[in-house]
């Protein structure tokens, strides 16, 4: 549905000429929610800016559902931004209007009648739950108020995408939480293309199908979410990665665990999407005569299923031990078996 | 005994010299506003990074601006003597201290106008222009929404810079305050007369002051 080819942006000083984005490839499907991560100076928030033209490209190509968005002329542009939504880091409310009308500014720029405004931003403001507070000014809301005042606003007009630049860096992790759910919840209703850039993992790990990990004004590495976590290549990536699952040193080595036990095995337990989920732990427990005792681990949802390991002490009759571990092979869940050799 | 203390003041005479100060400052206000309004976001938008960046405009606009800003007001009266007479069609009165007026503080209101338009958000203007915002639309909506409190204030600074002025072109015959304090106060050693303007003029910067605050304050929702 998204479409960027070669996208490249300089930004040229008086001494100097930074590129701070570099022939970007890129494509994105409709409905899904992209993630685009990487440290600042990656040039994501540039990248971002590109896509709805607030900043010039040098060079390349957007395109947005066939229109070509580095083609249009200034006042074909100003129509074309109406159906791309954008939510901000720090909000950029107007101070000066009610909630109620910032959510309708939008609406007024598309130049929609009154009745049919009033209505439409009544909508919205059941949609991302502010009912009760449509006549408090910014300055009287918290920050993620603030945000779901940013969404509404970026939603009046329905548009086709939905631009996220760190919309959640400056909440704190609650609050990021319940926006992010927000964000899912509008895709899922509305079938909603959302781009969105960001430092933190845990937002990608939560809500993106797919991601690109951003260094030097270049895609590094991209992806499903998934894919990228279970199997990360570069080594920023692998960084981006420890964030939300630790670093591997973190986790115990076999021998240190296996030291810690003198009956029965070990089994370590890869969950990687899918259908993966606690319940075959359980399920083990109720078919086949065997004690489970969960050692250590590390499990982190994401928008496509469970990813980690699970470490796992497993005791009783050997026979028992060899069917439990059948059947947790035939399920999507990977597992070794660790024993005292 | 207030009338002993004041015994050279003819009551009525102040009243209608009270009148004309206020006449005029009202009125050279009025104007000052929508050309301050006016060279303040000429400035503001043709700044480098502005929405119509212009080096030229902007050179040529803040040169006028500081060039009325640099001559003293008394001077300024005299030297738009004849604009003054070709446009009021006489030089005495409170109708010929207008353009005058109008044109000393113009300039400086403008400054404070840009000043308070460098203050809205950056980043709520690129929200609107994401949004697909005219220029229109960003100018009165957002620039000039966003800053009513600062162009508020800047209005009541001005004021009271007006009123002052109007005091020195009474001195030249504007009539008002100013004129009735130097001809009938100072000029007839009628100190008195001299004290009672004080204080009427006094009064009525408190005046604008009170007004112009408690506007800021209802205005501001930050």
């Amino acid at each position: 549905m998204i479409k960027i080819k070669q996208l490249s942006k300089v930004f040229q000083t008086n001494s100097t000429a930074i590129q701070a984005v570099n022939a970007l490839d890129l494509s994105i499907d409709k409905g899904e929610i992209f993630g685009v991560i990487g440290y600042s100076g990656a040039g994501k928030s540039t990248f971002i800016r590109l896509i709805n033209r607030l900043e010039e490209p040098t060079s390349g190509q957007v395109t947005i559902d066939n229109q070509e968005i580095t083609a249009l002329s200034k006042n074909e542009l100003r129509l074309s931004r109406q159906e791309i939504g954008m939510i901000f880091q720090h909000f950029n409310l107007l101070w000066s209007r009610t909630v109620r009308e910032n959510i309708m500014f939008p609406l007024e720029i598309a130049g929609i009648s009154k009745p049919e405004r009033l209505e439409r931003v009544d909508e919205l403001i059941r949609l991302v739950g502010l009912t009760g507070r449509e006549d408090a000014y910014p300055s009287q809301l918290s920050g993620g108020q603030k945000q779901r005042v940013g969404i509404a606003r970026a939603l009046a007009n329905n548009p086709k995408v939905l631009l996220c630049d760190e919309a959640t860096s400056a909440l704190d992790p609650e609050t990021t939480d319940s926006i992010l759910s927000l964000l899912v919840d509008i895709n899922e209703k509305l079938g909603l293309t959302i781009i969105l850039i960001t430092h933190e993992m845990h937002v990608i790990q939560k809500i993106c199908h797919r991601v690109a990990v951003m260094e030097d004004g270049r895609v590094v590495e991209q992806g499903n979410v998934m894919d990228v976590f279970s199997h990360p290549q570069q080594a920023v990536t692998k960084k981006f990665v420890e964030q939300v699952m630790g670093k591997p040193d973190d986790e115990l080595t076999d021998e240190t665990i296996l030291k810690q036990i003198d009956q029965g095995k070990i089994l370590r337990l890869h969950f990687v999407g899918e259908i993966a989920n606690q319940a075959t732990i359980s399920q083990v427990a109720k078919k086949y005569d065997v004690e489970l005792n969960i050692l250590h681990g590390n499990v982190k949802q994401t928008q496509s299923g469970a990813y980690g390991t699970l470490f796992v002490q497993i005791t009783g009759d050997d026979e028992e031990i060899k069917k439990a571990i059948d059947f947790i092979t035939s399920t999507s869940v990977q597992v070794e078996v660790k024993e005292h050799v | 005994m207030f009338n002993q203390l004041f015994a050279n003041v003819e009551w009525s005479d102040m009243l209608v010299a009270t009148i004309e100060t206020f006449y005029m400052t009202l009125l050279a206000l009025v104007g000052t506003f929508i050309f301050g309004i006016i060279l303040g976001l000429l400035l503001y938008l043709t700044s480098p990074g502005g929405i119509w960046q212009n080096k030229g405009i902007n050179f040529v606009v803040a040169t006028i601006v500081n060039v009325f800003r640099a001559i003293p007001f008394v001077i300024l009266i005299l030297l738009l003597f004849p604009f003054t007479d070709f446009l009021i069609g006489t030089l005495r009165g409170p109708n010929a201290a207008i353009p005058a007026l109008i044109i000393g503080s113009a300039p400086f209101y403008g400054r404070l106008v840009e000043i308070g338009l460098r203050e809205v958000n950056k980043g709520v203007i690129e929200a609107a222009k994401s949004m697909g915002a005219k220029t229109s639309t960003i100018i009165f909506k957002v620039l000039l929404k966003e800053s009513t409190p600062a162009l508020v204030s800047g209005l009541t600074v001005t004021a009271i810079a007006l009123i002052g002025y109007t005091a020195v072109a009474g001195i030249i015959g504007a009539g008002g305050l100013g004129d009735y304090a130097y001809y009938y106060g100072f000029q007839r050693r009628a100190n008195d007369v001299v004290l009672m303007c004080t204080i009427l003029i006094v009064i009525i910067v408190f005046v604008f002051q009170f007004i112009g605050d408690a506007l800021t304050n209802k205005l501001d929702k930050r």
